[in-house]
């Protein structure tokens, strides 16, 4: 399964959609990127007269990229039907997002049992400087 | 192995995913994971996984299926310890 097909079969679409791109995927982990669009509606919210990327933002990118689509690509022979729910998520923010950004997410998978993939996930900025960290965990579910 | 003996290695693994209730107090061997104890699917699954080094045995997901109570759970780990 090659990225194109990842991405397209991604239950999300804008204005919840955090991948732009795979740049790697194997069995044991997925490297990929997204921009934060200056015109992404929570800006005008977050905050009020300072715009920075909500950490729930952040956390949903990680579980984007790093759960949702290694989990598909897992899961390629069973045909994935959809269904993903964040299971849990413990992460540490370490440095802002502003808005324009471009940032990339590693996945590294600590295991997929039973339907559940569990990784540790980092997020990195354009200089590459570590911003923030999650060991995060999905269920893949069956109809 | 007893069931005692494996109910006791299994208690100190549920305890970890379980959220505190009057129902963990009371686990016994008829204690429901997802009615009883509150145990989400996720949780389950780090509980079959946590069994399986304790004991040193491998779950299939048709034993893992039938892993919802801590009676049933007994029976799949007394199984899987026979067949070692």
């Amino acid at each position: 399964m090659n990225a194109q097909e990842i991405i397209s079969l991604l239950p999300y679409s804008k204005p919840f959609l955090f991948v732009d791109e795979i740049e790697k995927i194997d069995e044991n982990g997925v490297v990929g990127n997204f921009t934060f669009q200056p015109e992404l509606d929570f800006y005008r919210g977050h905050f009020k007269d300072y715009p920075v990327t909500p950490g729930v933002i952040l956390t949903e990118t990680m579980a984007q990229i790093g759960l949702v689509c290694l989990g598909i690509y897992l899961l390629a022979e069973e045909e994935f039907v959809g269904q993903v729910a964040m299971t849990s998520s413990n992460v540490e923010f370490l440095k802002p997002v502003f808005p324009g950004e471009k940032v990339t997410v590693t996945s590294e998978k600590v295991y997929f049992r039973f339907n559940k993939l569990k990784c540790k996930v980092l997020m990195q900025n354009e200089k590459g400087e570590k911003v923030c960290e999650a060991e995060m965990a999905g269920m893949f579910l069956k109809v | 192995m007893t069931n005692e003996e494996i109910i006791n290695k299994l208690k100190p693994i549920i305890v970890t995913y379980a959220p505190a209730s009057e129902s963990l107090d009371n686990l016994n061997e008829n204690s429901d994971f997802i009615k009883d104890l509150n145990i989400n699917s996720a949780n389950l699954v780090d509980i079959v996984l946590d069994v399986e080094e304790e004991f040193g045995i491998t779950i299939d997901n048709e034993s893992m299926e039938k892993m919802l109570t801590v009676k049933a759970s007994i029976d799949v780990i007394s199984a899987k310890l026979q067949a070692k």
